[in-house]
């Protein structure tokens, strides 16, 4: 009886995932089908840029500080995370979540501190 | 609030610590000795902690039932911190001798025994998965360290991407639990497997435990989920090797022991006698393979690597026993194991002297009790433990197991097990007659191993100490369940 429940229960799923398929499948074929088949030139099978010009290729080195930035930015994206939710149930977690609220950013303090003497806030 | 963190005032207290010892090295330009020797105070600091904590009443639990403290938990933190003293003490001198000392390397040390503090606490699978997070990252780190060697870059890659795609393992594992308990707190699945009815959905629990065992297994590196072992422990720096095939090892074995624990309540229900023959099965392939391939290696860091592999086998033999002689004969070999390996990596570190190529192959052992007759010596100690040979820790270990495997009905494993100990002499042994009974004619002069010198003394009187009464910590094994 418990396996047939979880059959039941995730029906809507199953549909649901079934008639995505098909949807998605059945658009490429009826675009070859139903999609015009002259006019296939040089501009139209083109990089879309919206509306620039394509100059040169996208895959180029880029320099490994805007890593750095990028694994930065997670940090205190992290700590937004956290302390909006935090803000909304302010009243109701009272001193105990102050409390761990900021140990939490003391912590992520730390690290701040630590990356800035460490000088990976300095781009040259 | 307060009392909680007074009961588990290791896990608070050395992740202040571990920042504080970050902070200071980005504080202190050229402070390396500083951090060092802070990170050495802190390392003891907690251990002070844990030993604080240690007689605590049974089953007091911690911030809302997350953590355990004191007893199993306390002592597992004072085997790791141990780890970790060794491992510091024998790295200043290997740093210093690749050019290599950052403070980093400290910090990433204390980090990831503040992850392991949480496995050996948790109680709760919210808290076991962090903990397993905190300490992998750090080892994936650590293992590529040495950032010019292309081993050591291979082997942090290699770790990172096996260890992420494994924690999917781990975390899906969980989330079958939960989904068939209803819980992810330890006592709450306990009371919802126990009983006439069990769980909810007993496939997906058992589904759920297999793919627990599965990320478990990696992190402790059980036969099909060993192969990143030898690779790993080749490429990264020796020293690290040293940690992370024995505390984390350790570590991953404090969560297998409370989790299966939790998991099967009743020794003699049917989903136990199940997940018993698995551990069986698993434990015996392990055994045989580590030890077969450890015959064949030509590299020293490979063969105990392929060993590490076959004495988490042994380990594994006291999870498929499941009782409480299994679970403390685990815990004694933990930290047999923890002074035996931890030695012989050391004594490697200190004899490379911050080359990738000195001392890495077999032969590079032969005549080496004519160069430096007390390393060779302190080596032999190691080995012969390794091997399982009285007076020497790694026998007790060995026994304690054996006879709960036997106690519980595993004579089989049993035989295998002592079929696998005797291959391991051919490479153990092997060892020992290339180091005194074989010549060789490349001149060096003498290394003195400096700070590594007070690491290998230690861990030698760890392995003789153990040896000879091993009933002191056999003891203490037993009363922690």
């Amino acid at each position: 009886m418990g396996e047939n429940n979880i059959v039941v229960s995730y029906l809507p799923l199953i549909v649901m995932v079934a008639v995505g398929f098909v949807f998605g499948l059945s658009n490429v074929f009826l675009a070859e089908i139903l999609g015009s088949r002259r006019n296939k030139t040089n501009v139209k099978l083109d990089t879309y840029e919206c509306g620039m010009e394509p100059v040169k290729t996208a895959r180029e080195r880029f320099s490994v500080k805007f890593y750095l930035v990028a694994m930065l930015f997670i940090v205190f994206d992290i700590e937004i995370v956290f302390m909006y939710p935090w803000a909304v149930k302010f009243r109701e977690l009272g001193e105990i979540g102050l409390v761990a609220m900021l140990l939490f950013m003391a912590l992520l303090f730390a690290g701040f501190v630590y990356v800035y003497k460490k000088g990976a806030l300095t781009w040259d | 609030m307060l009392q909680d963190f007074l009961n588990s005032a290791p896990i608070p207290l050395l992740s202040a610590l571990a920042t504080l010892v970050m902070l200071l090295d980005a504080m202190k330009r050229d402070g390396a000795r500083i951090v060092f020797g802070f990170s050495v105070f802190s390392l003891t600091a907690a251990m002070a902690a844990a030993i604080y904590t240690m007689f605590l009443p049974d089953k007091t639990t911690a911030f809302n039932n997350m953590i355990t403290c004191g007893g199993y938990g306390a002592y597992f933190d004072i085997v790791f911190c141990l780890g970790g003293v060794l491992t510091l003490l024998a790295a200043r001198p290997f740093l210093l001798a690749s050019n290599t000392e950052h403070g980093e390397f400290y910090s990433l040390i204390l980090f990831s025994i503040c992850g392991m503090f949480l496995i050996a606490h948790s109680n709760n699978l919210l808290t076991l998965f962090i903990g397993i997070e905190v300490m992998s990252v750090s080892f994936y780190i650590l293992s590529g360290y040495l950032r010019t060697s292309r081993f050591s870059i291979e082997a942090s890659l290699k770790y990172f991407l096996l260890g992420a795609f494994i924690t999917g393992f781990l975390v899906y594992g969980m989330a079958l639990i939960y989904g068939s308990a209803g819980a992810l707190g330890y006592n709450e699945i306990y009371q919802a497997v126990q009983g006439e009815t069990g769980a909810r959905f007993p496939m997906i629990l058992l589904l759920g435990m297999g793919l627990l065992i599965i990320g478990l297994s990696f992190k402790s590196a059980i036969f099909p989920f060993h192969q990143w072992a030898p690779d790993v422990y080749q490429g990264a720096p020796t020293i690290v090797t040293a940690f992370m095939s024995t505390a984390g090892k350790a570590a991953a074995f404090s969560a297998f022991i409370p989790i299966l624990a939790v998991l099967t309540p009743e020794s003699s229900s049917p989903v136990a006698a199940k997940i018993g023959m698995l551990l069986a099965v698993l434990s015996a392939a392990t055994m045989l393979v580590g030890n077969i391939s450890a015959v064949v290696q030509k590299n020293i860091k490979r063969m105990l690597a392929y060993s590490s592999v076959a004495h988490a086998g042994y380990m594994m033999m006291g999870l498929a026993a499941g009782s409480v002689r299994g679970a403390s004969g685990i815990v004694f070999y933990v930290t047999a194991y923890m002074f035996m390996q931890i030695g012989a990596f050391i004594l490697i570190s200190a004899l490379e002297r911050g080359s990738e190529e000195r001392y890495q192959n077999l032969e590079d052992y032969a005549g080496l009790a004519k160069k430096h007759p007390v390393m060779a010596a302190l080596m032999s100690v190691f080995m012969l433990s390794l091997t399982g040979i009285p007076p020497f820790a790694g026998f007790f270990g060995k026994y304690y197991l054996f006879t709960a495997a036997i106690e519980s009905g595993y004579t089989w494993l049993t035989i295998i097990a002592v079929i696998s100990s005797v291959i391991s002499v051919y490479f153990y042994i092997g060892l020992i007659v290339a180091m005194y009974f074989r010549e060789s004619d490349v001149q060096e002069q003498d290394s003195r191993p400096g700070l590594a010198g007070i690491s290998l003394v230690i861990s030698a009187a760890g392995v003789i100490i153990l040896g000879v009464i091993p009933q002191f910590i056999d003891k203490i094994a037993k009363s922690l369940f």
